[in-house]
């Protein structure tokens, strides 16, 4: 079916369709990571959002649902150049194409996304329109495409209630070291797949607990907590800081999300408690953002944002160089911040812009980028171990 | 970090001569890394014994020496240009495995020079098999479980533990030499005892087989602060069991999710990091298919092939990023020469889809087994971009100058089902055709994978092209399928020939409905941040990204594609040469080519870069888009020269010599004419088509006769007949494929060949010296050892030449390079052939003159005078010192090849001996080689009847010596009559020992065995040859080249220390 893909400068791109058939209005960005698709369409952040994916073949390995990020797929749409007919991978479950079907996310597929990515470069992220609709009219729907904004998206995509996810108790429980599979011809002949190989080597956050505020949250940030041994429990976005500190937790951890983080004025506002409590914090992402707002510093918006697996960042305090996953659209302004406050920690190597900061006299540290990964480079997955020293150092451990 | 200060003067190492394994892609590396130090304002001294190699010049380093890479010799450069550097690591095995050597012994630290890069601790723990695997053990990344063993028991009693087959692996060898999977106890006793005697340390790896995994390949950067990156992944579409340099790659890789590909991406950079490796670096895995398990196969502490292919397939230059670390750089401080504003410290991420294909030489070596193993046997290979896999397969298909242009280039329609099961048994370079065949006979993707383990997405991408084939077929063409034809990258042709229509009724068609090239840059970012650097591959469906140029006059320089047996770097050399050179006079100068190895595929070479098949329509797509002023096609080898017509078709004027004068050099009768004008002798000979005609021909003249088509390169089918049936037989080969030319049949004259590369403005001629090739005309110019200034030919002859290459310049109107060689009977001098074009020769009768012959022939092309430029036109005077090219081979790689040297060409590569004395100069060529002589002082002679005579003479020289002479019964009667002692041993069909155990001892230093003609592969003659190649034992096949080899062992025993010259002061010398 012929499907077209319309932005907001008029621009029109002509292609078919793929995914759930439905109509969307969304802001169209890029992501530039080669692996991951499935990663991608489950993170939360890109809620109210319609994704190109600039690699251009997609779907090759189909669905493997164990490496879902959430629940279900978040973006409103789905560009593509090509979608694998064919998957081919030994966890597979189903198609790409079922899946976006089956949770109602459209797409449009065959279109130039190196084009489109040109455009999204140079004239910044815009909002766009995927429709099967031959008979659009471009005057109609421009102005449509222009009042569109992402909006209060953070309670849309946190989780209604609390729960928690308990710490490995076993080093083993985790699946095996990275490295350390060996394939089972039985085990797999009777259908049984191997867990995912593990980073993580000890339990060295075993006995922590750490509460997740959940603004959107990526299942890996939690689990990579789990995975050191500590005990985490979600909350959800709008719970007040005093129930969260309420539950005396060792450490709190701030997660990503979408939208724009100066929407979010009311987590700022509980956000901003969380600061003044003395608990170790540690955020990711939108969760970084926030706690900057809270305490007096600025975001503001990127022209097209990071979105990807080879954003280069510095850690200052050492020198060294980590390739990160990036996901944003807005970042802290690095001008706007009281020293007194916070420092940068992070840097981009590329375009100077910030990475993260640290905040002075307080153990709190935060970062733009995803140590979590899932997709994308696993290298800055020593930032959960040095959270898990701050909380150590900090508390006694509860029993 | 900023950089070190202590490093001020670096000596670099290239990788010597071309071999199967070791190619152009060092002098690519070693170009880069020079040229990056001189940025950096050191004093380069580079040493390689290459001078096909553009590292070699004059202007790429300050001091270039040419001279054997052995450890003596370096030690003397050493000593003369005390470096207070040695960059060891863009040399391949070869200059790594020196650069240890002069390490180990204690020479570096003594004269105060520093390994730069990596450290030798570190190579040794990458290279050495037990080190590197207590390593992985210690960081928990798994190997295979393997053992190394240092004799055929232990390897023995190791495979019966773990099982057969096995894999196995002899240390420090390059291109997996001499290793191989063993099935069985008798295949490993064989392969074992071979792979130990050719490692450089006596150990062989046996390792339980993981053949049927996914290969998957990272390369990885690394600085000496720590920071890491991976510049790419690449996926072998051929499973474990074939050698990434044989197989198809593809990258990014595509059918590994993001949850493996990051768990082998942290096992790379893990591994690295416990290495310690400061530079680039190459880890491959093998994963299990269907399981998170996988194994490190190995790693390679250097640049590579795979680091070349990464670097073109991404844009990321490595090399240059390596040479900048080994100088104290960190990442983040070195800028991304690609898009200007980002660093070297981030990742690469392609949005398109990278395929590389080998270019194996099983055209060359009909005989040769085209089994792929885990010995490399491609001499080259292609690559090719698209936004699919399809596309960028049928653009790398049409790349490869094979006959091949789809995937029914190789008819198989005629098997079974069944026949086909079998054949996909079998592991060879028609793999992928056989899978198209056994889709379209309706064989099901998961039998064809359960047999090959190629992956199912890859088997459906094929089908999808088989479809697309049904489709044309059935028609009718309507615009949608010819786009979606085109989509995936079906030439005109193939859809013509699909179709049944005409190619110009499917061009029309697509023109009238906008169905045209785009073109694509390659940013390394995905389009994430604006690119200066114009790289481009072709796509159909998008929008093009090249931009209008500026008003400069524009210049099409056409590469020479894939490196092959009779095409090798020479022809890169000079494409870049020429670039340069245009590009000083003012011009805007475009490169077309698809060799990911060259320095001419270097984004900064041209102004712009195309990475496309030199196919006429791929070439027209490009003329389409940027409109140049004229195109030059002299300097890209054949390749190039087949595209003339086309050009001239699109309307782009030919530079330099007209194309209808090129046809008169090559077109047998117009060619008579212009000998008959000009007076010059040839040998007797006429034009055929078949057969008969050829036999008729060939008694006419009497043999023995020569015979080759005509328009081909490297002498490729050229034989000499010497009855009827060996013409029939000939004639077969060469028609194997259909001729668009005629067959040529000359009498066989026998003389000293010469050779002359010169440049001509249309008026004067300019010859900077005369070759003459030690073997007698016979042997291919390419496989001959070749002196200049030409040692026994009177003035007579050398005046008589200079006055035939004036006459037949002239005569053909050349405008630029021609190369013209000759045969002298006595005083007589006839000529062979004529080729208006850039050879084989020009980047080494360059380097040995100090005439830049490619800049020269450029500013020539433009319309300058050569007595404008400085030159005096005529024979130049001969230089005072002896240059000499030996050709090198690579037989011990192919399985079953013919060795004995003939008129077709068989060398991969080639070094220089330069020196004051021809004696010396001969020695260090030899040397350069890798003919180090003596060892055991035993050696074997077998010589046809004819050639005895002369085998006396050299038998007593080598007595001399102190050799020990065995002989087959004939030769040794024949000796013995003479007065040389020799010891008679058996043929292989007598009793034992025969002379073939007496190879298999691996006592013998020599064996000189001239064939009987005929090309019968059963002689006694061929196994002997065989055994003695794959047991490493030097095997010389002419009488001519064996009397060199004496007289340079002759003066090895008088040689003391050797003398330098460095080629950059000839250069200099030379402008």
């Amino acid at each position: 079916m012929k499907t077209f893909l319309i932005l907001e400068d008029g621009t029109v791109f002509e292609g078919t369709h793929i995914g759930a058939k439905k109509e969307i209005i969304s802001e169209i960005v890029f992501n530039t990571s080669m692996a991951g698709y499935l990663e991608v369409l489950t993170d939360p952040s890109y809620a109210g959002q319609a994704v190109c994916m600039t690699y251009p073949l997609i779907g090759n390995y189909g669905i493997c649902k164990d490496d879902m990020e959430s629940k279900r797929p978040w973006p409103d749409g789905f560009i593509v150049r090509e979608l694998s007919r064919v998957p081919s991978n030994f966890r597979c479950d189903i198609t790409i194409q079922q899946f976006l079907e089956q949770n109602g996310v459209p797409g449009i597929a065959g279109i130039d996304t190196r084009a489109l990515t040109r455009i999204l470069r140079e004239k910044g992220t815009m909002n766009g329109m995927i429709t099967t609709n031959e008979n659009y009219n471009l005057d109609e729907i421009i102005p449509q495409l222009k009042s569109y904004t992402t909006g209060k998206v953070v309670e849309r995509v946190s989780c209604e209630e609390k729960y928690t996810l308990p710490g490995t108790q076993k080093i083993e429980e985790n699946g095996p070291l990275s490295g350390s599979s060996v394939f089972c011809k039985e085990d797999y002949g009777a259908g049984i797949r191997e867990r995912k190989p593990s980073l993580v080597k000890t339990l060295n956050g075993k006995g922590l607990r750490v509460a997740l505020l959940d603004l959107g949250a990526k299942d890996n940030i939690a689990k990579s907590l789990a995975a050191r041994g500590c005990d985490v429990t979600v909350y959800p976005a709008r719970t007040p800081a005093a129930e969260i500190l309420g539950d005396k937790p060792d450490g709190i951890m701030l997660s990503n999300g979408p939208g724009d983080p100066k929407e979010c004025t009311i987590i700022i506002e509980e956000i901003r408690k969380l600061y003044a409590s003395d608990v170790p914090i540690f955020a990711i992402c939108l969760g970084h953002q926030l706690m900057a707002l809270a305490t007096g510093a600025d975001t503001f918006k990127m022209k097209y944002g990071h979105r990807g697996g080879n954003h280069p960042v510095k850690d200052l305090k050492t020198g060294r160089v980590y390739i990160s996953s990036q996901n944003h659209g807005y970042v802290v302004d690095m001008d706007k911040l009281d020293p007194k406050v916070a420092v940068p920690a992070f840097v981009n190597v590329n375009d100077g812009t910030n990475e993260g900061l640290s905040y002075t006299g307080k153990n709190i540290f935060t970062v733009q980028f995803h140590p979590e990964a899932c997709p994308g480079p696993q290298d800055s997955a020593y930032l959960f171990d040095r959270f898990i020293n701050m909380m150590q150092k900090e508390g006694t451990i509860h029993a | 970090m900023p950089k070190n200060p202590n490093v001020k003067r670096v000596l670099v190492i290239g990788s010597g001569p071309i071999v199967i394994g070791q190619a152009a892609e060092f002098d690519y590396a070693g170009t880069q890394a020079c040229r990056s130090l001189k940025e950096e304002g050191m004093e380069v001294i580079l040493v390689n014994s290459n001078p096909a190699t553009i590292m070699t010049d004059g202007d790429i380093a300050d001091r270039v020496y040419i001279e054997p890479l052995t450890a003596k010799v370096l030690e003397q450069i050493i000593l003369k240009e005390k470096p207070d550097s040695l960059l060891p690591n863009m040399g391949g095995q070869a200059g790594l495995n020196l650069g240890m050597e002069l390490d180990e012994s204690g020479f570096l630290k003594e004269h105060g020079v520093t390994l730069l890069g990596t450290t030798a601790g570190t190579i040794r723990k990458a290279e050495d098999r037990l080190e590197f695997k207590e390593t992985m053990e210690k960081i928990g990344e798994p190997c295979a479980p393997s053992l190394v063993v240092e004799n055929i028991e232990d390897g023995v009693a190791f495979a019966n533990k773990i099982g057969y087959p096995v894999v196995l692996r002899p240390a420090y060898t390059l291109g997996g030499s001499g290793g191989g999977i063993a099935h069985n106890q008798v295949q490993l006793e064989e392969i074992l005892a071979n792979g130990l005697r050719l490692s450089r340390v006596g150990q062989v790896l046996v390792e339980r087989c993981i053949a049927g995994w996914k290969e998957i390949e990272y390369e990885v950067m690394r600085d000496g602060a720590g920071n890491c990156i991976t510049v790419c992944n690449m996926e072998n579409i051929d499973p474990v069991g074939v050698h990434t340099g044989d197989s198809i790659v593809v990258a990014p890789s595509q059918t590994l999710g993001d949850k493996e590909y990051q768990m082998l991406r942290s096992s790379a950079l893990n591994i690295i990091n416990e290495l310690g490796i400061t530079g680039g670096c190459n880890v491959q895995f093998a994963l299990h298919p269907t399981s998170f398990e996988y194994c490190v196969i190995e790693v390679n502490p250097r640049v590579s092939r795979s680091s070349a292919l990464a670097s073109k397939a991404t844009g990321y230059p490595i090399a240059k990023v390596a040479a900048k670390i080994a100088l104290g750089y960190t990442l983040d401080e070195i800028k991304n020469a690609i898009t200007g504003k980002t660093y070297a410290s981030f990742e690469p991420t392609l949005d398109y889809c990278v395929v590389k294909i080998p270019r194996l030489p099983f055209d060359k070596f009909i005989t040769a087994k085209r089994t792929l193993t885990t010995q490399m046997k491609a001499t080259g290979e292609v690559m090719s971009i698209g936004n699919n896999f399809e596309g960028a397969l049928m653009k790398a298909i049409r790349s490869l100058e094979q006959h091949v242009d789809c995937l029914r280039s190789y008819d198989f329609t005629q098997l079974s089902k069944e026949e086909l099961l079998e054949r996909l048994e079998v592991v060879d370079d028609q793999r992928i055709y056989i899978i198209a065949e056994a889709i379209r006979k309706g064989i099901d993707y998961q039998t064809i994978h359960d047999i090959t383990m190629v992956d199912i997405w890859f088997i459906d991408k094929i089908a999808i092209l088989t479809e697309m084939e049904a489709a044309l077929e059935k028609g009718p063409l309507t615009v949608e399928l010819l786009k979606e034809a085109k989509r995936i990258a079906f030439p005109d042709n193939v859809i013509a020939r699909l179709t049944g229509m005409g190619e110009d009724e499917i061009k029309k068609m697509r023109y009238d409905n906008g169905i045209v090239a785009a073109f694509k840059m390659v940013d390394t970012c995905a389009a994430e941040f604006a690119a200066s650097t114009p790289y481009y591959y072709s796509v159909f469906g998008s929008q093009t990204e090249v931009e209008a140029s500026h008003p400069k006059k524009k210049v099409l320089v056409l590469g020479s594609g894939p490196i092959r047996i009779g095409q090798g770097i020479e022809f890169d050399y000079c494409s870049v040469h020429a670039t340069w050179a245009f590009a000083k006079a003012g011009y805007e100068t475009i490169i077309i080519n698809n060799n990911p190895e060259t320095v001419s595929t270097d984004f900064d070479i041209a102004d712009k870069l195309y990475f496309e098949p030199l196919t006429p329509e791929d070439v027209e797509n490009i003329v389409n888009v940027e409109k140049p002023d004229g195109a030059v096609v002299q300097f890209g080898g054949q390749t190039a020269i087949k595209l003339t017509e086309s050009l001239m078709q699109m309307g782009v004027p030919i530079l330099g010599t007209k194309a209808e004068d090129v046809d008169a050099a090559e077109d047998r009768e117009l060619f008579d004419k212009i000998l008959e004008e000009t007076q010059i002798p040839r040998a007797a000979g006429g034009t055929v088509y078949t057969a008969e005609q050829a036999k008729e021909v060939a008694n006419r003249l009497g043999y023995p006769v020569l015979v080759r088509p005509s328009y081909v390169l490297g002498g490729q089918g050229m034989q000499i007949a010497i009855s009827d049936e060996e013409i029939e037989e000939f004639m077969a080969v060469i028609n194997r494929y259909e001729q668009d030319h005629p067959i040529l049949v000359d009498k066989y004259l026998q003389g000293k060949e010469l050779e002359v590369d010169a440049v001509c403005d249309g008026t004067d001629i300019l010859i900077p010296g005369i070759m003459e090739h030690i073997e007698r005309t016979g042997v291919h110019s390419g496989d001959s050892i070749s002196v200049y200034p030409a040692p026994t030919v009177s003035e007579k002859v050398k005046e008589t030449i200079a006055e035939y290459s004036r006459r037949l310049a002239k005569a053909l109107h050349v405008i630029g390079l021609i190369n013209i060689q000759f045969i002298a009977v006595g005083d007589e001098v006839y000529v062979i052939e004529v080729n208006p074009r850039s050879s084989r020769t020009v980047p080494y009768i360059s380097k040995v003159t100090g005439i830049p012959i490619v800049d020269l022939a450029t500013d020539v092309i433009i319309g300058k005078k050569i007595r404008d430029l400085g030159y005096e036109p005529g024979l130049q005077p001969a230089a005072d010192y002896f240059a000499i090219k030996m050709p090198v081979f690579s037989f011990e790689k192919i399985r079953g090849a013919e060795i004995s040297l003939g008129p077709e060409m068989k060398s991969t590569g080639e070094c220089l001996g330069i020196a004051k004395t021809f004696n010396e100069a001969l020695y260090k060529a030899f040397l350069g080689a890798g003919v180090n002589l003596p060892k055991h002082k035993q050696m074997i002679i077998t010589v046809k009847d004819a050639d005895k005579g002369e085998a006396i003479e050299v038998a007593r020289r080598f007595e001399k010596l102190g050799y020990i002479i065995y002989a087959t019964r004939s030769t040794a009667k024949t000796l013995n009559d003479a007065g040389v002692k020799a010891r008679k041993v058996n043929k292989i069909s007598q009793e034992s020992p025969t002379v073939m155990d007496l190879i298999l001892g691996h006592r013998i230093d020599l064996v000189i065995d001239t064939p009987t003609q005929g090309r019968d592969k059963n002689r006694d003659g061929f196994l002997i040859r065989r055994t003695a190649i794959e047991t490493g034992v030097n095997c010389i096949t002419a009488m001519d080249t064996a009397a060199a080899l004496v007289t340079s062992l002759e003066n090895a025993a008088s040689q003391g220390e050797m003398t330098l010259i460095d080629i950059a002061a000839i250069a200099r010398r030379g402008k």
